[in-house]
């Protein structure tokens, strides 16, 4: 038998459930147990403010919102390991990653509360960053665009696009990882594979093994980690990143972990998966295991969380009291950004919903 | 000066701006070595280089996405569906991104991309190579959709739509790729857009119409006058955003107004220009608006087509019957 070729893929793992450390050779920013601590935070803020949002929600202060519930050590791994010069094109549910990069708390919940302005990131690096994308997958062609601008102008700056595992049965991943593969494109695709999309399991999505095994099909460099294990994560994401800013490629990494909460506030998981499953999930989650190894390494312990806990609580009043405070959009904004220039045809529409204000504005003044 | 066709128009606006402006890319099927299947991008990956004439992989979706990526990081691409009918896989990154990015970044990214198609039918193309679909983009708001009638037009408009700072559909209507030739100087100078072009000046009855159909409205145009009809020919040439005033005024004079396209006729772009004219125009109107267009089936393989397509003959009775009217 002649064999055309032949392909593996490596999975990662550096701490288990249990924060229990299966290998020996960890990777310099993990030796930085200072660096660990300040991931670690940001992991639990994350959580807090994934709390402080659905109970927005509850509350009715926040329209629909997606969780990353279960999802801190992808996210967070993606985002610090990044350079400020890079490019994120997340899904809609990566705090952790943009967080990291700037999108402030309250820009979440403006964009989730009704207010095209959360997408206007203010902070660097976060303001050069893409907003969500709700239509699956078709911000990995943003991310591979990016990159084939960097490219092109020679810039030594990666692109990064995040997608679930529903989202890597569309043919814009692939598409974005095939001319990647093409044009040696710096290209980071990250499949934060949860095991559902909505209410549709895995299995269904694909009869591959691993998603990370689509990534060969483009001729990517392509891995699979255990998404709950942050140094697993930023370990990959480093060496994809190192890879694709030394024009040796771009690189898929599948970051497998659990959707712990609903797809999002408008969804019920009971209806479509039973409990013992969520247990499980709950009992393989990423911030036990961090925390445990982060005590055993005598850098953790229960004040000090709760004093971090805490400082989040403090931030995210600060966040919500400035979403809650933000006036709605004049209904001219409607109208004020769909061209550089509004377009004088535009401007009629404008003017006569303007008029339709100022009637409303002059009927309460009586 | 040398006369061009429109298609060398196009080859020569985008040579123009890639010379003047580092940032221009041009991305397709075939764009590269080939130049495009019609010529279009001819010769320009020879002097631009592989990574400015980017040859992708086939598939549309891919075009259009990264279309959006380039443009948000500062370039300008032009990207090409080989044909309007190849155009659909790209609608979702059109319609979800590139039209709306400013908006919904309250203007912080924008895609300042053209894309362009081979648009329409009459070349005796095979299947899915023929298709009017410009309707389909003209209810997309954040898109400027775009279509040039001659050569002059093609190379004005086409430098107009690269330097916009928003997404263009750039309609190029095969049909008349080579029907003459023009002179048009490079010199750089674009074309406005977001505004019609009166061909011909009449007080009689106005033909409204674009693309490959400025050729019968011309040809009608002088039918007529031979019948004593005097016919005032605008071409739309912007369709969004519309610059309706230039219609209006136009109907205003000759109380008569036929719209002729080659797309289907029902919800066709022309069903906005009617009642836009219902709505402003109503008591101008000395006869009801006549509709020229393809009718409501799919444009027939080849050996039928010409059957489908607005003629010359339906445009002239059909601005009879305006007269008639009243």
């Amino acid at each position: 038998m002649t064999i055309a070729a032949k392909f593996e893929i490596e999975y990662l793992q550096y701490l288990d459930a249990e924060g229990k450390q299966v290998r020996d050779d960890l990777p310099e920013f993990a030796k930085d147990l200072d660096h660990m601590v300040e991931l670690y935070k940001l992991m639990l803020s994350t959580r807090v403010f994934d709390a402080k949002s659905i109970a927005l929600q509850r509350t009715g202060k926040l329209g629909t919102y997606a969780s990353c519930l279960g999802h801190e050590a992808a996210h967070v791994g993606i985002g610090s390991a990044m350079k400020p010069e890079d490019v994120y094109a997340p899904s809609y549910r990566e705090y952790g990653a943009q967080l990291y990069r700037g999108v402030q708390p309250r820009e979440v919940y403006m964009y989730w509360g009704g207010d095209e302005r959360g997408n206007d990131y203010q902070k660097e690096p976060a303001r050069h960053d893409f907003a969500w994308s709700v239509p699956i997958a078709t911000q990995c062609l943003h991310a591979a665009g990016s990159a084939l601008a960097f490219k092109i102008r020679g810039e030594k700056r990666v692109a990064v696009c995040t997608i679930g595992d529903g989202g890597s049965s569309k043919g814009d991943f692939y598409g974005a990882i095939n001319i990647a593969g093409a044009q040696n494109l710096p290209l980071v695709c990250v499949i934060v594979n949860n095991q559902w999309a909505i209410s549709v399991p895995r299995k269904i999505q694909s009869g591959a093994p691993t998603l990370a095994q689509k990534g060969i099909a483009a001729g990517l460099f392509s891995i699979q980690v255990d998404g709950n294990d942050i140094i697993a994560v930023r370990k990959a994401m480093e060496d994809a990143l190192e890879r694709a800013r030394s024009g040796q490629g771009g690189s898929v990494i599948e970051a497998v972990t659990y959707r712990l909460g609903d797809h999002t506030t408008a969804d019920d998981a009971r209806r479509y998966r039973g409990e013992q499953e969520v247990k499980d999930g709950w009992e393989k989650e990423p911030m036990k295991r961090l925390r445990k190894w982060l005590v055993a390494k005598k850098v953790w312990d229960d004040a000090k969380e709760e004093a971090w806990k805490a400082e989040c609580d403090e931030w995210m009043d600060n966040e919500v009291n400035a979403y809650l405070e933000t006036r709605t959009q004049p209904v001219s904004a409607m109208f004020d950004y769909i061209f550089a220039e509004v377009p004088a045809d535009l401007a009629k529409q404008r003017d006569y919903v303007l008029s339709l204000e100022n009637q409303l504005e002059s009927k309460k003044g009586h | 000066m040398a006369q061009i066709t429109l298609i060398e128009a196009v080859t020569q606006a985008l040579a123009y701006e890639m010379a003047h402006d580092d940032s221009v890319v041009v991305l397709g099927e075939d764009v590269g070595v080939n130049g495009g299947v019609f010529r279009a991008t001819q010769g320009l990956q020879e002097k631009f280089g592989e990574l400015r004439v980017l040859d992708t992989p086939l598939d549309e979706t891919t075009i259009a996405g990264v279309t959006v990526g380039l443009a948000v990081q500062g370039m300008k691409p032009v990207a090409e569906a080989q044909f309007e009918g190849f155009i659909y896989p790209m609608m979702e990154q059109i319609a979800c991104h590139a039209a709306r990015m400013r908006n919904r970044t309250r203007g912080r990214l924008t895609v300042p991309a053209v894309f362009r198609a081979p648009w329409g039918g009459g070349i005796r193309a095979p299947e899915h190579h023929s298709e009017a679909n410009e309707h389909l983009f003209t209810n997309i708001p954040g898109l400027r959709v775009v279509m040039p009638s001659s050569p002059a037009r093609a190379y004005g408009l086409l430098l107009a739509a690269i330097r916009d700072p928003d997404p263009v559909m750039f309609f190029e209507p095969k049909r008349i790729y080579r029907q003459y030739k023009e002179e048009v100087p490079d010199d750089g100078e674009a074309l406005p857009l977001d505004v019609c072009f009166v061909l011909r000046d009449g007080t009689d009855v106005t033909l409204v119409t674009w693309g490959a159909q400025v050729k019968e409205a011309l040809e009608a145009a002088d039918e007529l006058a031979q019948q004593g009809i005097s016919a005032e020919v605008i071409d739309v040439a912007t369709l969004t955003p519309l610059d309706f005033d230039t219609i209006a005024e136009s109907v205003q004079k000759t109380g008569r107004c036929v719209i002729v396209h080659e797309a289907p006729k029902t919800a066709g772009f022309g069903a906005e220009i009617a009642a836009r004219l219902a709505e402003e125009c109503m008591y101008d109107l000395l006869a009801p608006v006549e509709r020229v267009t393809g009718f409501d089936t799919h444009i027939p393989l080849f050996r039928l087509e010409m059957k489908y397509m607005p003629s010359v003959e339906r445009v002239v009775d059909a601005a009879k019957r305006t007269l008639a009217a009243s």
